[in-house]
């Protein structure tokens, strides 16, 4: 399974070597070059029947997670959150650190320790230390390093009704659509698939890869919150699991090409693949560097929704996924030969 | 120059963001002695080119950044009587403002006070907040009508602040971030002159880092190289800071990985101090390192970024503290990683994916 | 001048779909202009030849807006602001869609006033139900404040004066402008109140020797104000500093020579919280020195903001005078 391997893979943002390997393996015999750039991102060259308008499909490799920062003299180690986490979430749960997935645990004192008020509060990462088993600062420094990239032990599982369970479904969903949309064949033109690296940190890679890439248009590929869930109301809901890929109008670092929103729509509707759009305006996405590259460049986000991002958990509905697919393999199958321009929009 | 003597004239020279040339004159002059070719580009980047030995078109070109720019005040408005408000140019402490001595660098430099009510004219409840910058002015000692002739919105104000050397080793002053780091740049250009490099080094004094890396962002796009090393200060040791956010003064360079920072140059810039016995730190940065590497790393098709720093205690206050032998360790240091980059050294910065 | 303010700043155009202003501008300057184009963002680019430098002149043309996100059964729509809008502007406030559905806005029972935020408010159209809502509005659709333009002798009062009255300046100067000493680049940009968006990439395309936004700048001229020099009606006002940009020195001075030559009065602005599209212009590629002159805005980002005709005007003089002197 795809999705599995990649969830299950290590990834934070700068250490995304793990996912990267297995996703160039993955695509290198469907596709007709394999590149990876000064950063790590993994550009992909797919061949079409011609050339036409330069489209990069882009999906981040990276997660957020945690990194080594200190060690402290009984062995127990300090660390950094990479990318946006809840603190709340970190206590008691089982993480693995560095290349050689060194496994350690998130502490938490005892509730028999605490004084009624502590139990009231939350808990902040400056306050807690993982304890891989090591007596002294000298053994843990033997096992782990300074730096070393920390990612939650999550086992992917499908469950319930055609859904999966994971960690890191931001974004290795979106890297299980690209990869899928590589090997299939069948494409008009030539296009981009774009592994982006760091985009838990600050959208870093997709930037660089587009300004080498010079697209005419780019498509990101994500996954996104869905909070279809008790205790948020309808409004609150974001995307809801199961209605099939989100369509983005806006977020807070692009908004998309309306052309393109338009043209996906139109697709969704007349291939008979059902869609939802996204309903609400924050958060980032790699469409946003992309777009303000260069002289700027058409860009559109399709997503799939999962619960419970950048958690250790996070759920998604298997359709959604199938969907997805299907969605961004008619994109790219039917993309307008003269690409997308702002004339003629009203 | 000796590297404490060009310390002490660029710490003690005025160089707000945005108004860098009088320290950038002096940063080209000692630049020039030991590079090829020194200019300034269009935002006033001071940019040194010392060419290397055997360029061929895998030898990774190195761009070396460290700010010349300091956090400063700017004239905001002028009040009746003459006293001048004043907005912050980049990240300061109103608090760290009170009463100090500073100069107003109008149709020509005018000393002045920040203002602060003595304690028998102030209410207890004042002295248990901290001051918010916009109830400081500074004090002339000049007539309204005076200041209006001498003094326009939008003039630079620094901080009066002579170089403080502690002990041997030790030394404060202002705008020890990063003018530090100029130094190192410049006394690696020194070492370099005893060392082969292959190499082309474009050694770069960037400008408005305080208010948003926009210097790095500019000129890492004008330079474009393979490589890029921010060099800056990073926060010293002192009470009541985690162990594990801070770096030791006096026990060396301080090498970064994380993100930001390219695996291969941090393997290589550890193993070099190693080789060479240069006293060294390292420090982890789980995003944005705050510094000029965070330009450099996604300028243009991206740049292969490494970060060297120097502890610094009291950061971004008039009385930020070092050790100049950390200074020394970080331009050895690279002038080491310098010359360690060969004729095939670009392939190596991808194949490590 | 009037007329023109109000044509443009009465017009429907939040960040992203600007089009409405586009097409006005466009009206208006094709007979003048040797070449123009719409970029992949929607940027307006407008070439006036001449010999020299090649200067990028930009005004933005986009507004704040409210984006729908949901539609309940009751009709009810909720929304996310597009660009710096306070809740508290809000209360009361009509706002109208591109299709001309015009709303209310409406808060829930809130127990104070520091409880508001947007999730809290909703946009009554009038619509008994979903369905009903559904046929006029959908998600993803935009309003804007429904106001008109007020002229009150030497002020005026509109909405989206930020930056409408800066794409007026641009119109009048390229109107009036007889023998540009520089290769001159009107450009409208859109998406500024997101971040600076449509300047970043149309400055890239133009690689201008030099930049210059124009927009509105706040005031400390009213009741209790921060501390800041600004005051209406003391005219245009020359940038030193903001968040997204320190003036190029040499462009600042070549302003104040400008207005200083020409007698016409101009005021040294220091803003303290606040950006233009020379934030991103001065950053493009190797650089660009840049500056920005501001028309003094009281209320901005409000329903009603207000500017001073003869600010305008004189913003109009400055700019003509600058762009008929070549640059080096």
């Amino acid at each position: 399974m795809l999705l599995k391997t990649l969830s299950e893979s290590s990834g934070v943002s700068g250490g995304e070597k793990e996912v990267r390997q297995f996703i160039s393996h993955q695509v290198r015999p469907h596709v007709e070059n394999v590149e990876t750039d000064i950063l790590g991102n993994l550009i992909v060259r797919k061949k079409g029947k011609k050339e036409g308008p330069v489209l990069m499909v882009a999906s981040h490799m990276d997660e957020v997670g945690m990194m080594v920062a200190g060690f402290e003299k009984s062995g127990l180690i300090k660390f950094f959150k990479v990318g946006g986490i809840d603190d709340r979430v970190l206590l008691s749960k089982v993480v693995q650190i560095g290349p050689n997935k060194v496994p350690g645990v998130i502490g938490a004192k005892a509730i028999h320790l605490q004084k009624p008020e502590e139990r009231k509060k939350s808990i902040k990462v400056e306050d807690l230390c993982i304890d891989i088993g090591a007596g002294s600062r000298d053994e843990a420094e033997k096992r782990v390093r300074l730096g070393d990239y920390i990612t939650f032990s999550t086992r992917y599982e499908e469950i319930g009704d055609n859904c999966a369970k994971g960690k890191a479904l931001d974004n290795r969903v979106g890297c299980a659509v690209l990869i899928e949309i590589l090997k299939r064949e069948g494409y008009p033109y030539s296009f981009y698939g774009v592994f982006t690296v760091q985009e838990e940190v600050g959208m870093r890679g997709a930037g660089t890869a587009a300004y080498r890439i010079k697209p005419d248009l780019a498509l990101a590929v994500e996954g996104t919150t869905a909070a279809d869930v008790v205790e948020v109301k309808e409004e609150g809901h974001v995307t809801t699991l199961g209605k099939g890929p989100a369509l983005t109008i806006m977020d807070a670092s692009v908004i998309a090409h309306r052309g393109m929103v338009s043209f996906l729509m139109k697709l969704a509707e007349e291939k008979g693949i059902p869609y939802q759009i996204r309903r609400f305006t924050g958060a980032g996405t790699d469409a946003g560097r992309i777009a303000l590259t260069r002289q700027g460049i058409p860009s559109a986000v399709v997503s799939v929704p999962c619960r419970y991002i950048h958690n250790p958990a996070g759920i998604l509905n298997l359709k959604d996924v199938e969907y997805t697919v299907k969605l961004v393999e008619e994109f790219v199958k039917n993309l307008p030969e003269g690409g997308f321009d702002n004339e003629g929009i009203d | 120059m000796d590297i404490i003597d060009f310390l002490q004239k660029i710490s003690t020279t005025p160089g707000v963001s945005g108004y860098e040339d009088k320290v950038s004159e002096i940063v080209m002059e000692e630049f020039k002695k030991y590079s090829h070719k020194v200019s300034r580009d269009v935002l006033g980047n001071v940019i040194a080119l010392k060419k290397g030995l055997n360029n061929g078109p895998d030898t990774p070109k190195i761009m070396l950044a460290a700010h010349m720019d300091e956090i400063g005040l700017m004239v905001s408005k002028i009040e009746e009587g003459g006293f001048l408000r004043i907005s912050s140019v980049g990240g300061i402490d109103p608090r760290t403002l009170l009463n100090q001595e500073v100069l107003v660098h109008g149709r020509k430099d005018l000393p002045g006070v920040i203002g602060a009510k003595s304690p028998h004219i102030l209410e207890p409840e004042e002295m248990e907040k901290g001051i918010k910058l916009d109830k400081l002015y500074i004090d002339l000692g000049i007539s309204e009508a005076r200041a209006n002739e001498m003094v326009s919105v939008g003039d630079i104000v620094t901080i009066r602040r002579d170089f403080v050397p502690l002990g041997e080793k030790m030394a404060a002053g202002k705008a020890m971030d990063d003018r530090a780091g100029v130094a190192v740049v410049l006394q690696c250009l020194q070492e370099l002159q005893g060392i082969r490099h292959d190499a082309d080094v474009y050694a770069v004094a960037t400008v408005q880092e305080e208010v948003g890396v926009r210097g790095a962002i500019v000129s890492a796009y004008g330079v474009a190289p393979d490589i890029g090393i921010a060099i800056d200060v990073c926060h010293g040791d002192m009470p009541g800071v985690p162990e594990h956010k801070t770096s030791l003064l006096g026990k060396g360079t301080v090498i970064t990985t994380g993100p930001n920072i390219h695996p291969v140059i941090y393997k290589q810039l550890v193993k070099l101090a190693e080789e060479y016995q240069i006293p060294h730190q390292k420090d982890t940065a789980p995003g944005p390192t705050g510094t000029d590497a965070w330009a450099l790393q996604i300028s243009r098709e991206g740049i292969a970024t490494g970060l060297v720093s120097i502890p610094l205690r009291y950061m971004h206050t008039s009385v930020e503290l070092l050790s100049m032998e950390d200074i020394k360790h970080s331009a050895r240091l690279l002038a080491r990683f310098i010359a360690f980059q060969k004729h095939d050294g670009l392939k190596e910065l991808v194949a490590c994916f | 001048m009037k007329e023109l303010i109000k044509e443009l700043s009465e017009a429907y155009g939040p960040s992203g779909r600007e089009e409405a202003v586009r097409k006005i501008i466009q009206g208006k300057l094709k007979p003048l202009a040797d070449n123009m184009e719409v970029d992949s963002l929607g940027n307006l680019i407008v070439h006036k030849k001449g010999p020299g430098k090649r200067i990028m002149l930009a005004a933005h043309m986009d507004e704040l807006g409210l984006m729908v996100t949901f539609i309940d059964k009751n009709g009810f729509l909720r929304f996310s602001n597009v660009g710096g809008i306070s809740p508290h502007v809000l209360l009361g406030e009509r706002v109208v869609f591109n299709n001309g559905t015009a709303g209310t806005i409406g808060c829930e029972k809130i127990d104070s006033m520091k409880d508001l935020n947007f999730k809290k408010l909703y946009i009554d159209i009038g619509a008994s139900q979903k369905k009903e809502a559904e046929d006029k509005v959908r998600i993803g659709d935009t309003a804007v404040y429904q106001r008109n333009c007020l002229d009150l002798g030497g002020r005026i009062i509109s909405k989206a004066l930020d930056d409408r009255v800066g794409c007026a300046v641009l119109i009048q100067v390229l109107q009036e402008i007889e023998s540009p000493a520089n290769d001159l680049f009107f450009v409208f940009t859109v998406q500024e109140e997101v971040g600076v968006r449509g300047a970043r990439t149309s400055a890239y395309r133009i690689k201008p020797d030099y930049g210059l936004a124009v927009d509105v700048t706040r005031t400390g001229d009213t009741p209790e104000s921060e501390t800041m020099s600004v005051a209406l009606g003391k005219g245009p006002t020359i940038k030193v500093k903001d968040t997204l940009i320190i003036s190029h020195p040499r462009v600042k001075k070549l302003m104040v020579d400008a207005a200083e030559k020409a007698g016409i009065p101009y005021q040294l602005e220091v803003l303290e919280r606040g950006g233009t599209d020379s934030g991103a212009i001065h950053l493009s590629r190797g650089g660009v020195p840049s500056g920005v002159m501001s028309i003094p805005c009281r209320y901005i980002h409000t329903p009603s903001e207000m500017v001073d005709y003869q600010d305008v005007i004189h913003g109009v003089g400055l700019l003509k005078n600058i762009l008929e002197t070549p640059l080096e």
